[in-house]
């Protein structure tokens, strides 16, 4: 059996390994970084400050802080709305084209964000097709100023994150057996009624799982505010760049970034109950 | 009730669009030969094609992204199948400590993953470039790697790994002969997803770059930021297409599976 504790040792060695070096360590390290002080000559200086965190107070960063949330926040509603309707159309659609509809739901997933920005940023410019379209039919006589807007930050988070909704609620969705609502139908309720009392509560870990799914890159993807919105609108995301990059300031780029994450895990352990049973019943 | 389920049509459809309509529009002027509009048709052509390939730099870069992908995709899929299997076949303490680490590449944004990498790197003097940049993109496929793979093993029938182990197979052979054979297209599959993953990681790859490595995603970003170009369109048609191609082939050598869930 010697052979067999040997593969044992590998199998879960080398991951193990991996994890701790590439994942745990380097957080730990950041979390650590983040009680440091800034240094000219070598980026960190070894005394040990709160300074960091309570810069984050400051009200020019409060302002961009709230604002990111802002716009994170916007972005999820969006996506529930345009989401909700979609998948639950989908989940109860008994058709053999049913897996080609899923899979182009599925292939934005996979398919480079930043390019999927650009396509967006391609329709939006002064040129573009939407303002040329408008121009045509005479809707407008001068073209729309739409890009470097926060609009237009809002529509290609949107466009990029809307797969991470769609995907999870549908799983909820399809899960929802129908009895339960011709159930609802024949005790006198209405569709008004079966969709809030019904349909919306045995969905709501679908809820959950996608709003973590697209709240918390909408956070963090720093390329998009860049490209559409001319960098006038800051995310965290780009409040940690400009940290880590520009400014080199790294023990304040990591406060931000572990208070980043201690907001994740704050929403994971929140939701903990229905992320466990989302898990084990397969929807994320 | 026929006019409801039209409704139902359109709305599907106009999602379809909002997610579709512009990289098909992105597809469209990529042939266009008018060099400013991104709305006038002036006619087809293919020289943002050919400029896209005497574009050297570009080119390069092209070449490094499908080197680091390659590896990368390489190493994450031996670490994630060996650490699926182990997952699978073993009990052990800090298994869930792993799970959570696990997790939290998944769920964290890239962009933590990313500075964490970076401070890592700073903090043990290795050098940016090459090697960092595989490093990362080892660790962002990881979890897609063991979930793929992990999926795969739930669903094996668990006697005929136990009949192995009656006619006498130690683990390391029980998995030569039983389990690798039958999770092949799990591998495959982990390994097409772990280069689509390499070949678009702006975010973490943006912070531990160096300057003698340069690669697609970061190449594409420059451009992308300074404004819209036809050769941009022609570049991001060549990898839509390409990541769409994988994707696909990734779904296929899934399919032997019974649900259409991710």
């Amino acid at each position: 059996m010697n052979e067999s504790k040997i593969f044992r040792r590998i199998t879960i060695g080398i991951i193990a390994f991996w994890l701790i070096v590439f994942v745990f360590f380097p957080n730990i390290l950041v979390f650590a970084v983040s009680f440091l002080t800034r240094d000219e000559a070598h980026l960190i200086a070894f005394r040990i400050t709160l300074e960091n965190y309570l810069r984050i107070a400051d009200p020019i960063y409060l302002r961009a802080l709230a604002n990111s949330f802002v716009m994170a926040l916007v972005t999820t509603v969006c996506c529930i709305i345009i989401a909700f309707p979609f998948s639950y159309i989908l989940s109860r659609i008994k058709s053999k084209n049913k897996n080609i509809l899923l899979l182009l739901i599925v292939i934005p997933f996979w398919t480079s964000a930043l390019i999927r920005t650009y396509a967006i940023k391609t329709i939006l410019t002064t040129n573009g097709i939407i303002n040329a379209f408008l121009l045509k039919t005479g809707v407008i006589s001068e073209p729309l100023n739409m890009l470097y807007t926060g609009g237009a930050v809002i529509v290609g988070l949107v466009y990029t994150l809307l797969p991470f909704m769609i995907l999870p609620l549908y799983a909820a969705l399809e899960k929802v057996d129908i009895r339960l609502i011709e159930a609802a139908h024949d005790l006198g309720a209405g569709k008004r009624q079966t969709f809030i009392r019904i349909i919306i509560p045995l969905s709501s870990p679908g809820i959950i799982a996608g709003s973590m799914l697209v709240f918390l890159p909408a956070l963090g993807l720093f390329y998009i505010p860049d490209i559409l919105g001319g960098s006038k609108t800051l995310l965290l995301g780009n409040l940690i760049k400009n940290q880590f990059m520009d400014a080199r300031n790294w023990p304040f780029g990591s406060a931000v970034s572990v208070t980043l994450t201690a907001l994740m895990a704050l929403l994971l352990l929140a939701n903990y109950r229905t992320i466990k049973s989302a898990s084990q019943k397969g929807i994320i | 009730m026929k006019s409801y389920s039209v409704a139902k049509r359109l709305y599907m459809l106009m999602v379809y669009g909002f997610l579709y309509i512009p990289i098909i529009i992105l597809i469209i002027y990529s042939f266009n030969s008018s060099m400013y509009s991104a709305s006038v048709w002036e006619g087809f052509t293919l020289n943002w094609y050919k400029k896209l390939f005497t574009n050297s730099p570009l080119l390069a870069s092209v070449g490094n992204s499908l080197l680091l992908a390659a590896s990368s995709a390489t190493i994450a899929t031996v670490i994630g199948t060996l650490g699926a299997v182990g997952f699978f076949r073993f009990r052990f303490t800090g298994k869930n400590f792993l799970y959570v680490l696990i997790y939290i590449v998944m769920m964290s944004p890239d962009i933590v993953m990313g500075i964490s990498l970076l401070v890592l790197f700073i903090a043990l003097n290795i050098p940016l470039g090459f090697w960092t940049l595989t490093i990362t993109h080892i660790t962002f496929s990881l979890p897609f790697v063991v979930i793929t793979l992990f999926t795969r093993l739930s669903g094996f029938d668990k006697h005929i790994v136990e009949a192995a182990k009656d006619l006498g197979a130690d683990e390391f052979r029980t998995f030569l002969h039983i389990i690798f054979p039958m999770l092949t297209p799990a591998v495959a599959a982990g390994w097409l997803l772990s280069f689509t993953i390499s070949m678009d990681d702006a975010i973490g790859s943006f912070f531990v770059t160096g300057p003698d490595f340069e690669i697609l995603p970061l190449r594409i970003y420059s451009m992308v930021r300074l404004g819209v170009k036809p050769e941009i369109n022609a570049l991001s048609t060549l990898i839509f297409l390409l990541s769409l191609t994988l994707v696909i082939i990734s779904r296929l050598l899934m399919k032997e599976k019974k649900d259409p869930d991710m």
